[in-house]
């Protein structure tokens, strides 16, 4: 493998980044409100974000990316791959991290809930300063987690067309015939990307540890 | 966009045969990947270190590498190093060896977290080994084991789809296939993903089932 031709690697693998990070912070909005829907005691609220995310955890990312790829167009949007890829990636981590969250609020030590009730902070003071804060810390080890398994999963837009990571390795093989050599770089790649964020995960849990403030 | 199932339904013979095959993938590939991870954990714990670090090394690589990178190197390199695997056997191969890097850690996890108290208690009461083994070792690590694995037997069912990238005949392939030839892909993606989805809700519920009788012993204290 030459140098030349690991560099196009290397470049597809920041497309790969972009697309996962890309993908985890909308995930991580949606999530949110998803969490916020299935939290709600109004059951026409609390029914959908359950469904929601039951359905996205349940179908393999593959089908969901190719039923997204195909049903945008058939539902007159038309917009490029890329943007199908994020939207798909998007929906599902949310899921996940809409679960995560949950648990998440569902943690915060009631005492503390109480104590802000006595010092007089208002219901949405409580969520700001209080309830949040605590809730992504204690979230912050499954987030570092989901943006490994999205890098990981971002694997499969290759099939809808997108030229990330591994579609490149793909076209690279399809002209030099070095599936090995290729696929093992570009597997190792991944591995570094994973690496990385695990180490910034650490970092941050460091600096934001439940406990210490 | 129309919406018509009965295009699809005409099909149906062929969409069941390739239900078959995704159970098929899953059911031998999870086997596949349990035992072979069990005999990874039995190997890190009990085995020389060299052979422990060695296994560390293939668990952090297949853990932290796309399935679909794998497959490819199975499926596309192996012929290069004289592996020359049809799809089917490549992609239970892959599957296997894929999930036997997680298996492994949950077993290890499931070693470590029996108490090593329950099983001086086993022995003061005057059990023997075998029975130290079979009535208290393995059905306290079932129990602690046994949500992970329903959780990793769920993502093996999904990831039975990518399988279809390296032509095995599952579901994904089939009735993508059958959405091309009627021009019918949303309708048959939907059907695809009903199928997928129906097939996780189950395998969770029977885990649930499970859990619940391998954590009835528990309730006798209460």
């Amino acid at each position: 493998m030459t140098p030349a031709i690991f560099a196009l690697l290397v470049e597809a693998a920041f497309k790969t980044l972009a697309i996962s990070l890309l993908s985890i912070v909308i995930g991580f909005l949606i999530g949110m409100g998803v969490s916020a829907a299935r939290l709600s005691t109004r059951f026409w609220i609390a029914l959908p974000a359950r469904i929601f995310v039951s359905f996205f955890r349940g179908v393999p990312l593959l089908v969901q990316l190719l039923l997204i790829y195909n049903l945008l167009p058939a539902i007159g949007i038309n917009v490029p791959s890329i943007v199908a890829a994020v939207v798909g990636l998007s929906l599902c981590t949310a899921a996940y991290q809409a679960e995560n969250l949950r648990g998440g609020f569902a943690s915060v030590p009631r005492g503390l809930l109480e104590a802000a009730d006595m010092v007089g902070l208002s219901p949405s003071q409580q969520l700001i300063r209080i309830r949040a804060p605590i809730a992504f810390r204690l979230t912050l080890p499954s987030l570092v987690n989901e943006a490994i398994l999205i890098l990981k999963a971002s694997s499969l837009v290759s099939v809808v067309g997108v030229i990330e990571l591994t579609r490149m390795a793909q076209d690279l093989d399809t002209s030099l015939y070095k599936p090995i050599q290729l696929y093992a770089a570009a597997g190792l790649l991944y591995f570094i990307i994973n690496r990385m964020i695990a180490a910034l995960g650490t970092l941050a849990e460091r600096r934001y540890a439940w406990g210490r403030s | 966009m129309r919406f018509d199932f009965a295009l699809v339904e005409s099909r149906l013979p062929e969409i069941f045969h390739a239900l078959g095959v995704t159970l098929f993938m899953w059911i031998i590939g999870l086997i596949g990947a349990s035992a072979l991870g069990f005999l990874v954990a039995v190997a890190r714990r009990f085995g020389p270190r060299s052979l422990s670090a060695a296994l560390g090394v293939y668990v952090e690589l297949f853990r932290g590498t796309p399935f679909l990178i794998q497959l490819f190197i199975l499926y596309f390199g192996g012929p290069y190093v004289g592996l020359s695997l049809e799809a089917i056997p490549a992609g239970l191969v892959g599957l296997s060896v894929y999930g036997a890097a997680y298996f492994s850690e949950i077993f290890r996890a499931g070693f470590e977290a029996v108490p090593i108290g329950h099983v001086e208690a086993g022995e003061c009461v005057g059990l023997n080994r075998v029975q130290i083994v079979r009535r208290i070792l393995l059905p306290e690590m079932a129990m602690l084991v046994l949500p992970a694995g329903v959780n990793m037997a769920i993502i093996l069912m999904k990831e039975t789809a990518v399988m279809s990238v390296i032509t095995v005949p599952e579901l994904t392939l089939t009735i993508s296939a059958i959405g091309t030839e009627f021009y019918a892909f949303v309708e048959s993606l939907f059907l695809l993903a009903l199928f997928y989805w129906g097939l996780v809700e189950i395998c969770g519920w029977l885990g649930q089932v499970t859990e619940r009788r391998f954590s009835r012993f528990r309730l006798v204290e209460a």
